[in-house]
């Protein structure tokens, strides 16, 4: 009989966690921080995500958007039940939370490389901690660029922040689908940003998340540029009612995305997306 | 006598049945099979004569009916609706409490209720592998399923070998059966001839050493070991039913886009009896309640079926809205990618999936016409149907 492996988390049960901060990000999307009431969870890194419980509504995946010691941050848009009671959380409420799940962004994939960072919509939570990671070490990497795309300007996350990547040297470039009056910026979808970043297709690693359809067109216009499969990183979402392997739901074809994913190495996740509604 | 090697004994039939009552003395809850409601069901047993003595029954694709045997044989049956899951892996169980405190802090107490001591009686060759199995997904990895474990640990098996395999059996295609691999602490063979009614027993643990030291036997005398040791290989040589010799997780990762799925698809009701009566199906959905206060939640977890719509509902949709894909993902993880997420296979050749499907859909024969298509594909003709 396999029993606990040591360091392994326990699956259960969620520990008791206060939100001591929380951020109305757009008009349905807000970031929550989260400290222990006791001890913290083991360090969750970039691309990790957590089981975030409402009390008495259910547990969701999400992923960590900011990491700061024991401080977990998510940024949560309302969808449903669950991340509708806790993306309404002011502080001072308790939630439960389990992890860390999943693997994260394989940062030292590209060490010595250009990064290419791209985001849509909700995406850019998971790669927030990335970007940080990445300006925090610049001596490690080339030339880091940041590429968001957004359906609107009222839906751009962590405006402020893109100011400080810029100051920190990282090329950061922002298009949006429906433009409003007062925007200036680049229309359309993120691919058309491409053209306009900065990398060396032959020593460049990338990192992707959004909606499926927008890893899959950009993941594919990366490799036509020049970018091996296996140097792309996308993370993807499935269903999950545990994070610890056990519940079944989070499966696709040959992996179970809580364990082996999220994080997925284009190579691997291309010929299985490929296969409608596997 | 020594634990792992061939020494043996002989039971007779107040031997097994003094085996049941002093396991039950032992404060174990003995689960084995006894006939209930035109069926050979698993369920708590106070004796021997609670066993399906003299019955057997007759299996096909989405047909079972019992019939009484002559021989008055206790385990020459196979596979009944349930399987052991239900005791090891039960079909809704709470997981944790959480009760509000007066300052509105939240104190979550993980369940603490002592895991049942069961004492399993007549464990199939088939269905020790499929315990293995969930032992593996359940127990393994980098998060163990704590209370599944500790049932586990606590679980004493008495398994028995199989001399009568049913029509829809296909252990040896699986490797699984009908002689029993590790994994027991007992294992009995039933021999039923012209010196008597008797099972021969071989110990496979130092507790089974244990236990059946307490029991009233006799060493086994050569003619009914090689009466057991022949009863079995001939039962090897009678299986119901087969897989097509190939590597299946090649086949179910070369037929994804196969015609088949279609014609299997227009017969799949999508009802998801395979799942639950499977042995080594583990899904499992959560449910969260409130009592009528607010201030005390429940966390509980049920089975759940690849076959329900909502098994991957999405906040943009389910992934697989077709039955198509539904019944793909069933198969194609039983026999394929199981071995990829698990390091082994998801089928153990039991056969209850076809028994129990209401439109007689055969696992068999859906992986034999996945060949046969793949085969008639690639130009290579004959495949053996
Ligand atoms: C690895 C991962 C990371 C994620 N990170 C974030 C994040 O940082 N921010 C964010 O806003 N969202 C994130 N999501 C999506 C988020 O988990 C879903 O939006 C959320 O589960 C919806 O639950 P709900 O109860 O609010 O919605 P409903 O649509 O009402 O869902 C009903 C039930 O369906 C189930 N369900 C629905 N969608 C999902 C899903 N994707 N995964 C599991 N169960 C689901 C839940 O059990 C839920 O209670 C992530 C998903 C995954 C898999
Ligand atoms: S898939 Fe069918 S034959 Fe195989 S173990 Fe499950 S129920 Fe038994
Ligand atoms: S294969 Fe049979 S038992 Fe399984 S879901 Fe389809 S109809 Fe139901």
């Amino acid at each position: 009989m396999t029993v606990l492996a040591p360091g392994a988390a326990p699956a259960l049960p969620p520990s008791p966690y206060r939100v001591v901060g929380r951020r109305l990000e757009t008009s349905d999307t807000a970031t929550i921080e989260l400290e222990p009431v006791r001890s913290g969870l083991a360090p969750f890194s970039p691309g990790q995500f957590a089981m975030v419980y409402g009390f008495g509504v259910g547990d969701i995946p999400l992923s960590v958007s900011r990491i700061e010691g024991d401080r977990l941050t998510h940024t949560i848009r309302s969808v449903g039940a669950v991340s509708s009671r806790l993306a309404s959380l002011e502080g001072g409420a308790s939630v439960g939370v389990r992890g860390p799940f999943g693997t994260g962004w394989d940062l030292t994939a590209a060490m010595g490389r250009d990064l290419l960072i791209v985001a849509g919509g909700l995406g850019l939570a998971p790669l927030r901690p990335l970007i940080t990671a990445a300006l925090t070490a610049p001596e490690r990497y080339g030339r880091v660029n940041v590429l968001i795309g957004a359906r609107s300007p009222g839906d751009l996350l962590y405006a402020d922040e893109a100011e400080r990547w810029r100051a920190a040297d990282a090329r950061v470039l922002v298009t949006v689908d429906r433009p409003d009056d007062t925007w200036r910026g680049d229309v359309g979808v993120v691919t058309g940003l491409l053209n306009r970043a900065e990398f060396d297709p032959g020593a460049t690693a990338a990192f992707l998340c959004g909606p499926e359809v927008m890893m899959r067109a950009t993941a594919r216009d990366l490799a036509r540029r020049g970018i091996a499969a296996d140097r792309t990183q996308v993370s993807l979402e499935r269903t999950m009612h545990c994070g610890t392997g056990h519940c079944g739901h989070c499966q696709l074809g040959p992996l179970l995305l809580c364990r082996d994913g999220p994080v997925v190495r284009w190579d691997h996740a291309e010929p299985l997306l490929a296969v409608r509604e596997l | 006598m020594t634990v792992g090697t061939a020494v043996s004994t002989v039971l007779d039939r107040d031997g097994l049945d003094a085996l049941i009552t002093l396991l039950a003395e032992d404060g174990r809850t003995v689960i084995g099979p006894t006939v209930r409601d035109q069926a050979i069901v698993l369920a708590e047993i106070g004796s021997g004569a609670d066993l399906p003595y003299g019955w057997g029954v007759e299996l096909e694709a989405g047909h079972y009916r019992l019939r009484s045997r002559a021989d008055g044989a206790a385990f020459a049956h196979s596979a009944g609706p349930q399987s052991w899951k239900t005791y090891l892996h039960p079909q809704r169980e709470r997981q944790w409490t959480a009760d509000l405190t007066a300052d509105g802090d939240m104190e979550v107490r993980e369940e603490t209720s002592p895991p049942p001591s069961y004492a399993f009686i007549g464990v199939r060759p088939c269905d020790l592998r499929a315990i293995a199995i969930q032992d593996r997904v359940l127990g393994g990895g980098p998060h163990a399923d704590t209370r599944y474990a500790a049932r586990r640990r606590q679980a004493f098996v008495v398994a028995v070998e199989c001399t009568e395999p049913g029509a829809t059996c296909f252990c040896v295609s699986m490797g699984t059966g009908p002689a029993v691999g590790p994994g027991y602490d007992l294992a009995l063979t039933e021999v039923v001839d012209g010196r008597g009614h008797r099972f021969l027993a071989r110990v496979g643990s130092p507790e089974g050493e244990a236990v059946l030291a307490r029991l009233p036997h006799v060493p086994a005398d050569e003619e009914t070991a090689g009466t057991a040791r022949r009863l079995v290989e001939e039962a090897a040589a009678r299986m119901g039913r087969t897989m097509p010799e190939v590597d299946l997780r090649e086949l179910m990762r070369e037929t994804l886009d196969a015609e088949r799925w279609n014609d299997v698809t227009a017969r799949c009701l999508t009802c998801g009896n395979c799942t639950m009566a499977c042995p080594t199906c583990f899904c499992t959905t959560v449910e969260d309640v409130t009592d009528l206060t607010g201030e005390h939640a429940e966390r509980w977890r049920r089975w759940e079926s690849c076959f329900d719509v909502d098994f991957t509902h999405l906040s943009s949709g389910p992934v697989r809205a077709s039955p198509l894909s539904r019944y793909r993902q069933w198969l194609t993880h039983k026999v394929g990618t199981w071995h990829d997420q698990f390091d082994s296979t998801g089928c153990v050749g039991c056969g209850r999936c076809i028994v129990w499907c209401p439109v007689g859909i055969d696992i068999t024969e859906e992986a034999h016409a996945l060949d046969a298509e793949r085969a008639a594909a690639s130009g290579d003709g004959e495949v053996e149907r």
